[in-house]
């Protein structure tokens, strides 16, 4: 039995009918084709999947779309504004925060929510701020220089 | 005019679609019509198949087919093993199970259904009726006559092989001393951030198949691929999308791409398979699993006389692509950065009922690596020698290269005092020392570990590789003058996009810009071989370099022809071709102005405007040889040169790193207090790209140090399934890393570079236990097999 669903993503409005079992990261990226948000683990572990979800970071592979209904949810693809990345984005090139790019969205948006709550955070707290999110590559050492990269831009602008 | 790129820290050119989320990994290409492939996997590590039951899922809904081994047996040829080794025992390994089950995970049946929910409702609804048999998963109870795993075979060891130089007999006896250590590698999970995925596409029409596959190495893919199916190699195309990492795990061909790509063709629809992580963890290939002795003959003063190894190499119920290999790669690497006159090793490698191992970053040399740095530290413990001096006493010096090892390579070129001396004056390391004295006379346990290690690297010679150890590149100027470089080496997060421009961009002088690196794709790439044991840049990036003097020399003749004049008086420079009268009034400040190279004009392919020119931009050049109205005689129209590098030698790069942790007596707890790595990995093309392939190689190394182990237990059920039970590192767990470099530039390829991808997780694991261990030497500690937990740590220290 499908269920309808009315949520805002990166500003859009969207209705659909789902199955309640589906999980938001597969609505987003199989129904709303949004596939920057990726999945990496399917046990809440790695953060591949993380969205903001009414303004929280949230693991959407442990979330079903239908609990998203009525909500606002911001993806990878929705934190540019107007063109102009999104200063952890820019960190993050910057800096070399990446190199296969596949825990990087998720990556970036738990970074930006952690910039929300604490615009100029120590490495200690940047590290436990992305506690919930794992990478492969880079070992985090350019990741956490993306990060302060991020608040210091944030704070001159 | 352009900077130069080459040594620089340039921001990386892939980026962008990365960090918003526009690019593209094979889970994210949707095709009209998927169907989606989910796997029914052995519960048991080994088991008879009785009987396998798919009428209730086949009629479930959504599901189109379910295939079985029985299905496919005749269909589809053997998972390749490319290793050849003398009297290597080779199991006949399916794509599916067929009458018995040999490790937890092992496929049975591929359930294919409408959509990816109602596939994996399917596959609980295959009953399959297995019948339990005993079980090994210790090797050297594999070694020793446990069950058979096998039939065909009259016991588990799959070879037996002695390796290295000199007596080590006569070694042993003349030595003032020796010392001998048990040493465990366990299995590690690779965990790339992308699990494994497959999308294969069939056109009836044209009778080809597309695979989109996650994969390492597309063109040997292909080749493997087309040979299991029985389509020909020229009617198969493979593409790498992004791929989310690799870590050796995607250096292989799997029973899934060669199933997906047959199943396709049967249903004439695109067929999606994405591989879960517990899948991942159960299915795709596990790296180290070695156990073994060390034995280190010395003289009383610290001089090296012999080495010898004996491991059980335990390689899983069946051989992946390299399989086999991987052991021997740690024979090659025993002699370390030393001289050591006698080496021996002694591999007796072994079936299990467990998943395979095969190339996990670093492939058999983290293994080596370990070995003889741990050796070395028990010769430092044995005679109350600074393990730093142990290391120093035995290095060859510079002069002494090219240096012939025990186990028969020539190391190209090294300096290994050089960068010890600078990481230990970036650690301050004789204070580090007198520190550690006054912190344990507080009865504050800290440690300090020093490896010194080198690695074999630019994979390689193809005398010594299985299919081909060069690689290849085409580098095309296009008609409006923007340049394509087609390379074999496929990445997945080494930034060759980036650093293959930086090369054309001096060579060529163009704009970064203005160059594309295409790569991962088999329609469209020559042939290749792939991003694996470091060998990109040295081997893949000279084959730009090279590809790029070819069509240098013919963009040169095309000019001197144009210009009208000699060849010796034609210069090129800043992407332009000048008459030397013009290059000294350029020097006047009197030149004309340079057109970009990318600003083509708009609108129909113009005529080559080169008529009285005393200057020709490259793009002149390349509209020219398009054109082909005024070309030298005897010139080939068009602007594109195609190399494939042979590479003469291997490359060794090597380093130092140091570890200072200290452990909490309470607790048992490990935290590092410095890290200071001074790697040489020869001429460095992207600085900032090569700390990044260092920092992630040391955390991969932390991981394996402290954290990480794929356990099964006796039954040969996986204990560490998932993400929760393996424990991969977190940012919290990193220090703040100190690195630095020495250059020694590789004799072995005209870039003088030498790789770094693996250096990290070869060099890091000694001097992290070494740390370990140093710490709690005053419990009389001198060895711990990792991974070394705070429960480990704890109960050394309570039970003194």
């Amino acid at each position: 039995m499908k269920k309808a669903i009315n949520l805002s993503v990166n500003g859009v409005s969207h209705t659909d009918e789902v199955e309640p079992r589906m999980l938001l990261v597969h609505y987003l990226r199989d129904v709303l084709e949004l596939t920057g948000t990726h999945v990496g683990c399917e046990t809440s572990l790695c953060g591949a999947c993380t969205v903001m979800l009414d303004g929280q970071a949230v693991k959407s592979c442990t979330v079903f779309a239908v609990q998203a209904d009525g909500s606002s949810v911001t993806t990878i693809e929705g934190l540019a504004k107007n063109g102009e990345m999104h200063p952890v984005q820019e960190g993050f090139w910057e800096k070399h925060g990446l190199q296969c790019g596949y825990c990087t969205p998720g990556m970036i948006v738990a970074a930006a929510q952690l910039l929300d709550r604490n615009a100029n955070p120590s490495r200690e707290e940047i590290c436990h701020g992305l506690e919930g999110n794992l990478c492969r590559c880079t070992g985090y050492q350019h990741i956490i220089e993306a990060v302060q990269y991020a608040a210091k831009k944030a704070g001159q602008s | 005019m352009t900077d130069s790129y080459v040594g620089k820290r340039v921001k990386r050119t892939e980026d962008p679609r990365l960090i918003r989320g526009l690019a593209h990994y094979v889970d994210d290409i949707a095709l009209p019509g998927t169907l989606h492939v989910a796997f029914v996997r052995s519960i048991y590590a080994h088991a008879k198949i009785n009987g396998i039951d798919t009428a209730a899922a086949r009629s479930a809904p959504g599901v189109v087919a379910v295939y079985t081994g029985e299905d496919v047996a005749s269909k589809i040829g053997p998972v390749p093993c490319a290793s050849a080794l003398p009297d290597l025992k080779v199991p006949d390994h399916r794509v599916l199970a067929t009458n018995k089950v040999y490790f937890v995970g092992h496929p049975i049946a591929a359930v294919v259904a409408t959509d990816r929910y109602a596939a994996r409702d399917a596959v609980d609804l295959v009953m399959v009726d297995y019948e339990d048999l005993p079980v090994v998963t210790d090797v050297e109870e594999a070694a020793a006559g446990g069950p058979v795993i096998h039939e065909n075979f009259s016991d588990n060891i799959a070879y037996r092989l002695t390796s290295g130089e000199g007596d080590i007999d006569a070694a042993f006896a003349a030595a003032d001393r020796t010392v001998k250590q048990r040493v465990l590698h366990k299995r590690l999970a690779p965990i790339a951030m992308e699990p494994r995925g497959v999308l294969a596409r069939y056109f009836p029409g044209e009778q080809e198949l597309t695979l989109w596959s996650s994969t390492q190495i597309p063109h040997l893919m292909r080749t493997q691929v087309a040979l299991m199916i029985g389509i020909p190699e020229n009617k198969l195309r493979v593409i790498t999308p992004e791929v989310g990492g690799g870590f050796g795990s995607k250096l292989n061909v799997y029973a899934e791409e060669a199933l997906l790509g047959w199943i396709s063709m049967q249903l004439g629809k695109p067929v999606k398979w994405i591989e879960t992580r517990r899948e991942n963890i159960q299915a795709t290939i596990h790296g180290r699993g070695q156990v073994g002795d060390i034995e280190v003959a010395f003289k009383n003063d610290g001089t090296l006389t012999g080495l010898r190894y004996t491991v059980f190499a335990d390689l899983g119920a069946y051989h992946q692509l390299l399989t086999p290999a991987i052991p021997t790669l740690t024979g090659l690497m025993l002699s370390g950065a030393y001289k050591i006159p006698a080496i021996q090793m002694n591999i007796t490698a072994c079936f299990t009922n467990k998943m395979a191992t095969d190339a996990y970053r670093g492939a058999g040399r983290p293994e080596a690596t370990y070995i003889v740095e741990r050796g070395l530290d028990l010769v430092a413990a044995e005679l109350g020698m600074d393990p730093a001096e142990v290391r120093r006493k035995n290095f060859p010096q510079p002069s002494e290269f090219p240096f012939h090892t025990a186990t028969g390579l020539d190391y190209d070129s090294g300096d290994y005092e050089t960068a010890l001396n600078k990481a230990q004056e970036i650690a301050g390391y004789r204070q580090l020392r007198e520190e550690q004295k006054k912190a344990r006379d507080e009865g504050r346990l800290i440690g300090i570990g020093v490896s010194t290690y080198v690695e074999i690297c630019a994979l390689g010679p193809s005398q010594a590789m299985p299919a081909g150890g060069w690689e290849s590149a085409t580098v095309r100027i296009e008609p409006t003058g923007k340049v394509t470089i087609l390379t074999g080496a496929s990445p997945h997060g080494q930034g060759q996009e980036t650093s293959f421009a930086q090369i054309a961009g001096d060579e060529l002088g163009v704009n970064i810009n203005d160059v594309t690196v295409i790569h991962g794709d088999t329609g469209v790439v020559q042939y290749g071989i792939g991003t694996f044991g470091s060998r990109a840049t040295a081997v893949g990036g000279t084959a730009v370099f090279v590809a790029i003097q070819k069509l240098k020399e013919k963009a040169h003749k095309i000019a001197t022809h144009i210009l009208e004049a000699d060849a010796s008086r034609v210069s090129f420079e800043g992407g332009k071709y000048s008459l030397q009268a013009a290059k000294a009034a350029a020097a006047a400040g009197t030149s004309e102005p340079v057109v970009p190279v990318g600003e083509a004009p708009a609108g129909a392919l113009p005529e080559p405007q080169t008529e009285g020119k005393s200057s020709l931009t490259l793009q002149d050049v390349a509209l020219a040889a398009h054109v082909a109205k005024n070309l030298p005689p005897d010139t080939e129209p068009g602007l594109s040169a195609t190399y494939f590098f042979e590479p003469k030698n291997f490359t060794f790069p090597f380093g130092t790193h140091i570890a200072v942790v200290e452990i909490d007596r309470e607790t048992g707890d490990i935290k590092f207090q410095r890290y200071v790595a001074v790697d040489d990995c020869g001429r460095v093309i992207n600085p900032m790209l090569v700390d990044g392939q260092v920092h992630g190689g040391i955390v991969q190394s932390i991981g394996q140090a402290m954290y990480e182990e794929v356990v099964y237990d006796e039954q040969g059920q996986l204990v560490t399934g998932t993400l929760m039970d393996y424990a991969v590192p977190r940012a919290s767990h990193i220090p703040d890393f100190e690195l630095d470099r020495t250059e020694t530039p590789s004799p072995v390829n005209p870039l003088g570079v030498k790789g770094v991808g693996e250096a990290g997780t070869i060099g890091a694991t000694p001097a992290i236990v070494g740390a370990i261990v140093d710490a709690l030497a005053p419990f009389g500690v001198r060895h711990l097999d990792m991974p070394i937990k705070p429960e480990n740590v704890w109960r050394i220290i309570n039970s003194h």
